[in-house]
C-alpha cells in the first residue's frame, strides 16, 4: 500500500478544463455558439457589403436616388400613381443582395445594409455593458460581502435603491438627462451622441443584477475556514481577495456575461426604440424598428428583420449562457434538473 | 397664427394688407373624390340633411375651451359654429372665406379718425345659450376679458386699442374706458385705436374677439364651457374623454355668410385614440372625421381604397427650417445661402407624403396668398418654380464660407414627418461637411424651445400657418426686428433676422396698404425677395391638408382660414 499516487493515474483536468469539456459536449449551447458567430461575422462585414456589394451608404438618406429592379431604373421612394396619389412607399425587398435586397426605409436607406451596421451598435452595446456591469458588479458585491459593516450597510441599500426603480423607467430617465448634455464625471466626458453613453447607462442600471448574488456569495465565502486562516495567519486583504474570493465568484460573473449580454441588448433596443438610445444616423436594430414603426401596413420588413435578428440573438445568447452556467456549475444543473 | 401640423402659436402682429375676395371654382356637396375639394360659396339650408350625430375623433384633447384663451385650430375649428364676434370670416368654401362680414355688428364698421375709431351697430333679437340677450355691455366686457384672461393675442392683436398698455400691465383692472366704448341707447359699440391698424378688422374675426356673456367668468373657463351665441353649444366636456356639442336653443339664424346654422343636432368629439385607429374608425364608418393627419403608411390605402372620402386642400402655410444669423455657421450669409441650395425640396416634399400632399416652396408667402410673388433664388438652372437643387454650388459656397467641419444641431419635432425631414437635413449638412446633430423634441416643447436664444439653436424645422390673410402674418412676424426677443420663449423671429432697411420697406407696406391694397402686395412681394436674399430661412413645402370623411357625411366645406366647416356637414 502507497499514498503515492501510482505511475499510470491521470491527473484532475483542473476545473476550467472540465467546464469547456462540458461545454463542448453541450450541443444546444454549440449550436447557439454558431449561430452568434454568424451573427458576429455577418455584423463585421457590414462595410464590406455596403461597400462592394450594395455600394450605398447606409447613413445617408437617398429620398430622392433611384435603384435597378429588372433592370428598370425605378425610384426608391415610390409615390403613389394610383387614386388620389397620396403618399409615398419604399422599395420593398428585392431579394438582389446588389439592389437593396430587403427594401429601404422611409429615408431611401438601404435596411440590409443598415441592419448588418446596426448588430454591430446593437452587438457592440450590449457586450460592452454586460462586461462592464459584470465587472463592476464583481468589484461592488466582493467588497460590500467582505468588508460588511457600515460599508456593507451603505452600498446595500444603495443597491436596493437602485433595484427598486422600474429598469426601463430609470434607463429612460438617465437617457434623457445625459441625452441632452452628456456624461461629465470628472476627467471622464461622453458626448450626448456617443455609443458610450448607452454602454453606460444599461452598465449602470444592472450593476445590482450582479453585485446583489455575489454579495451573498462572498458573505458565505468570508467565513468558509480556508478565509479564516488566511486572516489569522496575517495576509493582507487585497491578497485574500485576489487569491482566495475573486477565484471563487469569477465562474459565477462570467455565467451572467452571456445572459447579461442578451439582456443589455434587450435595453438597448428598448430605449433606441424610444428614442433615448443610439441617436441618428447611427443604427442600432432597435433604432431600425423604429424607423419601420411608420412603414408597417406597407413595408413591414424594415420592422420585422430586426426584430427577428433581436429574437434570435438573444435566445442564443441565453442558450449559451445556461451552456455555461451548467459547464461552471454542474451542481446547479442537477439541482435545477435541466 | 399657427404652426406646425395643427396647432397655433402666438403671434406677434402687425400690420397693413388686405385681401380680395374671389370666387373659388369647385363646389362640393357630399364625398369628393377629387384630389382638391374645398367647396364653395354659400347654398341655402337643406331641411331633409339636418338631424343626426356628427362623430368627430381626436388623439388629444387641445386644453381649455375658453375662447378667448384657447389658441388651437382644433377647437377654433369648432369655435366657427359657436362663438360670435363684431365681425367673422364668411362661412363659405374657397377662397371667399378669407371675406371678412359683419356677424353681431349690423353692417361693417364706419371707420373714422383717420382709420383709428370703429364705430359698430349690434344686431337685437341675439340670445345667449343660456337664455340672456346680448347687449352691447356684454361686448364692452368681452374685449376687457381678453386682458383679464391675460388672452395669447391681447398683447399683439389688441395692444392697438386705447388703453390696452394699461390692460396688460395689471389685467385684473382692465376697463379700457376710451378704448371700448358702449352705448345701449345706440346700441352700438365703439373701438378707438391708439394709431390705424389695416388688419383691425380681420383681428376682430378671429375667436379671441368673440363675445361672451358680461358675467363670465374673468379667468380661463377651462373646461367650463362658456354660453354661445351660434348654433351649438357645449354640453360637457372631458378633456381627457370627449367632448359633447348640442344645438343652442336660443339660435336663430341672422346671417348665413357670417353664422349659418348647422346640419347634426349633436356633435360628439371623443379623445384619445392612436391615429391608426382613428383611420381605421373612419374607414369603418364608426367615426365621420379625424383631426389628425393620417399616418404615412395609411396614405396609399386612403387615397385608393376610400379616394372618395379624402378631401384635399391645399394650405396658406410653409414649413421651413430656421438659420441662426447670430451662431456659427449660419452667422455667415454665405453658409446660409448654401443651404438653401443644398435642399432637395422634392425630397422634403416625398417625406411630407408626395406630390398631391405638399409642393416645394422657395418664398415664404406661400402661393395664392397677398403678395406672393412667382421667384425662386435658389433652385439649378434659375427660374419662378423650384426645379432641382444645386449640390455643388452649395458646397463651393460651403468651402468658401470656410464653415466646412462645423457643428450644427437641428431640431425637430419628434413625430414621424417631423423627425424625417429633420433626418434628411442632418443627411445633407453631413454631406455638405457640416458635424450635424439631430435633436428631436416633444411637439409640446419644441416650438418654445427653438424660439428663446438661449438655447442655441442653430436649425430648426418648424411651419406657419396664416392667422389671416395679410402678407404681414408671415413677413413682419418672422422676420421683423420686433419680433426678435432674445432670451424669450416668445421670439417668433427664430433665425434672429434684423435688418434695419428690411424694417423700413415692411413699415413701408403697411402704411401703403392703408390706401393702396395692390401696391402694398407688390411691397410685400419685394420684402419677401430681398429676405430671401439674405437666406434666414429656407422655405421646404406648401403642404395641403387632408380630410378623411366616413361614407354617410356629405357637404364637405372647406374655409381656408379655418379650415372645414364643422357645423357645416351633414349626415343624414
Amino acid at each position: 500500500m502507497t499514498l503515492a499516487p501510482s505511475a499510470g493515474a491521470r491527473r484532475s483536468p483542473g476545473p476550467w478544463r472540465t467546464a469547456a469539456g462540458d461545454l463542448l459536449r453541450n450541443r444546444s449551447a454549440l449550436a447557439s455558439a454558431a449561430v452568434l458567430l454568424l451573427v458576429v461575422l455577418a455584423t463585421v462585414c457590414a462595410p464590406l457589403y455596403a461597400d462592394h456589394i450594395a455600394h450605398t451608404d447606409p447613413f445617408q438618406s437617398h429620398v430622392s436616388g433611384t435603384t435597378v429592379v429588372d433592370g428598370k431604373t425605378v425610384p426608391v421612394l415610390t409615390p403613389s400613381s394610383t387614386g388620389l396619389g397620396l403618399g409615398v412607399t419604399p422599395i420593398g425587398p428585392t431579394w438582389d443582395p446588389a439592389h437593396y435586397f430587403l427594401g429601404a426605409d422611409n429615408q431611401g436607406r438601404d435596411v440590409m445594409a443598415r441592419l448588418l451596421y446596426g448588430g454591430r451598435t446593437s452587438l457592440f452595446i450590449g457586450f460592452t455593458a454586460a462586461l462592464l456591469t459584470c465587472v463592476l458588479g464583481t468589484a461592488v458585491g466582493v467588497v460590500a460581502g467582505y468588508a460588511g459593516g457600515v460599508l456593507d450597510a451603505v452600498i446595500s441599500r444603495v443597491l436596493d435603491v437602485i433595484w427598486a426603480f422600474p429598469v426601463y423607467l430609470l434607463a429612460i430617465c438617465l437617457s434623457v438627462v445625459l441625452l441632452t448634455n452628456g456624461l461629465k464625471l470628472g476627467p471622464l466626458t461622453v458626448d450626448a451622441g456617443s455609443l458610450w453613453l448607452p454602454v453606460a447607462i444599461i452598465a449602470a442600471i444592472y450593476v445590482p443584477y450582479i453585485a446583489r448574488p455575489l454579495r451573498g456569495q462572498v458573505l458565505v465565502l468570508r467565513n468558509k475556514e480556508y478565509i479564516q486562516a488566511a486572516v489569522g495567519s496575517g495576509a493582507p486583504t487585497p491578497r485574500i481577495l485576489r487569491r482566495e474570493v475573486l477565484p471563487n465568484v469569477v465562474p459565477t460573473a462570467l455565467v451572467f456575461v452571456p445572459l447579461m449580454t442578451a439582456l443589455a441588448m434587450l435595453t438597448e433596443s428598448a430605449l433606441s426604440f424610444l428614442s433615448v438610445g443610439v441617436q441618428p444616423p447611427d443604427a442600432s436594430w432597435g433604432t431600425i424598428i423604429e424607423d419601420g414603426l411608420g412603414l408597417l401596413y406597407t413595408r413591414p420588413a424594415v420592422t420585422i428583420a430586426p426584430g427577428l435578428l433581436i429574437a434570435l440573438t438573444t435566445a442564443a445568447l441565453n442558450v449559451l449562457g445556461d451552456g455555461v452556467r451548467d459547464a461552471l456549475d454542474p451542481g446547479a444543473r442537477l439541482r435545477g434538473g435541466v | 397664427m399657427s404652426r406646425t401640423t395643427r396647432r397655433i402659436a402666438p403671434a406677434a402682429a402687425v400690420a397693413a394688407l388686405a385681401l380680395t375676395a374671389a370666387c373659388s371654382s369647385s363646389s362640393d356637396s357630399g364625398s369628393s373624390s377629387a384630389p382638391s375639394s374645398s367647396g364653395s360659396g354659400s347654398s341655402a339650408f337643406q331641411a331633409q340633411h339636418k338631424g343626426g350625430t356628427l362623430k368627430l375623433v381626436a388623439h388629444a384633447a387641445a386644453g381649455s375651451f375658453d375662447p378667448q384663451v384657447n389658441y388651437t385650430l382644433q377647437y377654433w375649428q369648432l369655435f366657427q359654429s359657436m362663438y360670435d364676434g363684431l365681425l367673422a370670416f364668411k362661412k363659405v368654401g374657397g377662397q371667399e372665406s378669407f371675406t371678412v362680414v359683419p356677424d353681431l355688428a349690423t353692417a361693417m364698421p364706419k371707420v373714422t379718425n383717420g382709420g383709428k375709431t370703429y364705430t359698430f351697430t349690434l344686431r337685437k333679437g341675439i340670445t345667449f345659450s343660456n337664455g340672456k340677450p346680448l347687449t352691447t355691455d356684454d361686448v364692452v366686457a368681452s374685449f376687457q376679458r381678453i386682458f383679464k384672461v391675460s388672452s395669447p393675442t391681447a398683447g399683439t392683436f389688441y395692444n392697438g386699442i386705447v388703453g390696452a398698455d394699461a390692460c396688460l400691465k395689471t389685467p385684473a383692472s382692465c376697463t379700457l374706458p376710451k378704448g371700448v366704448i358702449g352705448d345701449a341707447k345706440t346700441n352700438t359699440v365703439t373701438i378707438n385705436l391708439t394709431a390705424p391698424d389695416p388688419e383691425f378688422e380681420y383681428k376682430l374675426a378671429v375667436p379671441h374677439a368673440v363675445v361672451v356673456p358680461k358675467d363670465s367668468p374673468t379667468k380661463d373657463a377651462g373646461t367650463k364651457p362658456l354660453p354661445t351665441t351660434g348654433p351649438y353649444t357645449a354640453a360637457s366636456y372631458d378633456p381627457n374623454r370627449a367632448l359633447k356639442l348640442v344645438r343652442n336653443p336660443h339660435f336663430k339664424e341672422w346671417s348665413r355668410e357670417a353664422e349659418p346654422q348647422g346640419y347634426p343636432d349633436v356633435i360628439d368629439y371623443t379623445f384619445g385614440q392612436t391615429v391608426e385607429s382613428e383611420v381605421t374608425a373612419v374607414e369603418n364608418g364608426q367615426a365621420d372625421w379625424m383631426f389628425d393627419a393620417p399616418p404615412a403608411d395609411r396614405l396609399s390605402e386612403i387615397g385608393t381604397k376610400y379616394a372618395s372620402q379624402a378631401h384635399v386642400n391645399p394650405l396658406t402655410a410653409f414649413w421651413y427650417a430656421t438659420l441662426n444669423v447670430h451662431m456659427a455657421p449660419f452667422d455667415n450669409k454665405l453658409a446660409r445661402q448654401a443651404i438653401n441650395w443644398a435642399v432637395d425640396r422634392s425630397a422634403v416634399v416625398r417625406l411630407y407624403g408626395g406630390t398631391n400632399l405638399a409642393s416645394p416652396a422657395c418664398t415664404i408667402l406661400p402661393p395664392g396668398f397677398p403678395g406672393h410673388v412667382n421667384s425662386c433664388d435658389y433652385t439649378k438652372g434659375g427660374g419662378t418654380t423650384w426645379r432641382a437643387a444645386d449640390l455643388a454650388k452649395a458646397k463651393a459656397l460651403v468651402k468658401q464660407s470656410g464653415t466646412a467641419g462645423q457643428e450644427v444641431g437641428i431640431v425637430v419635432q419628434d413625430d414621424d414627418v417631423n423627425k424625417s425631414i429633420g433626418q434628411y437635413l442632418q443627411s445633407l449638412l453631413t454631406q455638405l461637411g457640416y458635424k450635424a446633430t439631430l435633436k428631436p423634441l416633444s411637439g409640446n416643447i419644441q416650438f418654445t424651445y427653438i424660439q428663446n436664444t438661449k438655447n442655441k439653436v442653430q436649425l430648426a424645422l418648424t411651419s406657419w400657418y396664416q392667422d389671416y390673410p395679410a402678407a404681414s402674418d408671415f413677413l413682419n412676424v418672422l422676420l421683423s426686428c420686433a419680433s426678435y426677443h432674445p432670451g424669450s420663449d416668445s421670439s417668433i423671429n427664430i433665425s434672429g433676422f434684423c435688418d434695419k432697411t428690411v424694417d423700413a420697406r415692411m413699415q413701408a407696406a403697411i402704411k401703403t396698404s392703408q390706401t393702396d391694397k395692390a401696391g402694398a402686395d407688390k411691397q410685400w412681394g419685394a420684402v419677401d425677395q430681398q429676405i430671401m436674399g439674405e437666406s434666414p430661412v429656407v422655405p421646404l413645402i406648401n403642404p395641403k391638408l387632408i380630410d378623411f370623411t366616413s361614407t354617410r357625411v356629405g357637404n364637405y366645406r372647406f374655409s381656408k382660414q379655418f379650415y372645414m366647416l364643422v357645423g357645416q356637414l351633414w349626415v343624414k
